[in-house]
């Protein structure tokens, strides 16, 4: 009894000092956030098939192998975060928070809301507008609705193209050019993607003036403190 | 007497009353704080340079990303392209990496969504936007890049012109995994 509680103890000491230094590397080291919940690796904003809608997409835990994307997870005590303006000074009016809860394995989302403060610090705004079961790896497409909003969290392959490498090539010195054809360096992997659909109504778009029918969105992954 | 036993019900309620405050106050909100934040693609990667620049550039918020990295952007661009004047959207780069450095994506709520589709600009990212060559284009592609007559035509696409996995027309969009 008393070797487990010491050894429960020594797990979360250990907890703890791993997450001070994973938090420290992230401020201070690079990459900050690579291989981490937090790491974001693209945002879409869209037009939805019903074109009264958008569509937010955010993709994070990049590069995931066919073969580790089953046990890829989403992170109780991460928030990702859609940002978004709606009048051009690149200050956030609304919220749209994705929180996933490990007890009932949901997405859980919060908002369009607009947020009690702006900035690199947030608390989750008001209460759960939409959610749905993860859709597991392989498994059936989970998706929930609420509040105007349908929602889907789970592994994807990852839409994004790019030759990389020679483009880091490139940079380097060591080529002069793009090749033709070109090499996809994001063939054959996964995300982890969080896509949320909402009525443009509730973006709060402006109907006249420089920055009327615009949002200016950004997507931030915020880590508990 | 009786005052003095008033005075110390008051004192003590008050005691209590404050202990109470104290301990609502202990109902801590939890916070979460940003650790890494994008808006267009590729910005952070190829315009920062130093790691230092590339953490910071991540959890500056995008009103204030603009006074903190303009320079840094105008010096990068004229690292890569020298011979850098204006782009296809008549930018100087001051100009372009001013629109640049505040790192937000723009999207339109009633234009067709499309990164650059050679007559919207910016209203927005789908999935299957070839969004880095519209990047090497405006970078590298000087000032008739979009009318025909681009320069360094070696470095304006990566050839790399779609996904390996069909979108889908319907909710969720993105592809099922490999």
């Amino acid at each position: 009894m008393k070797r487990k509680k010491i050894l429960i103890a020594a797990i979360v000491a250990a907890a703890i000092t791993t997450g001070g230094i994973i938090y420290a590397a992230d401020h201070i080291d690079t990459p900050a956030v690579t291989g981490q919940s937090t790491d974001i690796t693209d945002l879409y904003v869209f037009q939805g098939q019903n074109t009264a809608n958008m569509v937010f997409v955010a993709n994070t835990q990049g590069l995931l192998a066919p073969g580790s994307t089953g046990a890829a997870k989403f992170d109780e005590n991460t928030v990702i975060e859609f940002n978004i303006d709606n009048n051009g000074d690149a200050v956030e009016d609304l919220v749209i928070q994705c929180k996933y809860d490990a007890a009932s394995n949901k997405m859980q989302v919060y908002g369009p809301v607009k947020p009690s403060e702006t900035g690199t610090r947030s608390k989750l705004e008001g209460t759960v507008t939409a959610e749905t079961t993860v859709t597991p790896y392989g498994g059936t497409l989970a998706t929930g609705t609420g509040g105007g909003l349908q929602v889907f969290a789970g592994p994807r392959d990852d839409p994004f193209f790019f030759d990389l490498n020679q483009f880091k090539k490139i940079l380097a010195g060591t080529a002069g050019n793009f090749n033709n054809p070109g090499t996809d360096a994001f063939a054959g992997t996964n995300v982890m993607s969080v896509v949320v659909e909402v009525p443009k109504s509730l973006l709060g778009a402006q109907t006249s003036g420089t920055f009327a029918n615009k949002v200016n969105v950004w997507l931030e992954a915020k880590k508990k403190i | 007497m009786k005052t003095i036993k008033l005075l110390a019900f008051v004192i003590t309620a008050g005691v209590f009353a404050s202990s109470c405050n104290k301990s609502s106050d202990a109902v801590v909100t939890t916070y979460y704080q940003t650790q890494d934040q994008m808006g267009r693609p590729a910005i952070n990667t190829v315009f920062n340079v130093a790691a230092t620049d590339k953490d910071a550039f991540n959890v500056t918020p995008p009103s204030a990303q603009g006074a903190a990295f303009q320079a840094k952007f105008q010096a990068r661009l004229l690292a890569l392209y020298p011979g850098y004047t204006t782009n296809g959207l008549g930018l100087t780069a001051a100009g372009f990496t001013g629109v640049l450095a505040t790192d937000v994506l723009t999207a339109s709520t009633t234009a067709p969504t499309t990164f650059y589709d050679g007559t919207n600009v910016l209203t927005g990212r789908k999935l299957d936007d070839d969004v880095i060559d519209v990047e090497l284009t405006l970078i590298f592609g000087g000032p008739n890049a979009l009318t025909g007559a681009p320069m360094n035509v070696g470095l304006i696409s990566d050839h790399v012109n779609g996904n390996d996995k069909a979108f889908l027309a319907t909710f969720p969009y993105v592809a099922a995994p490999w």
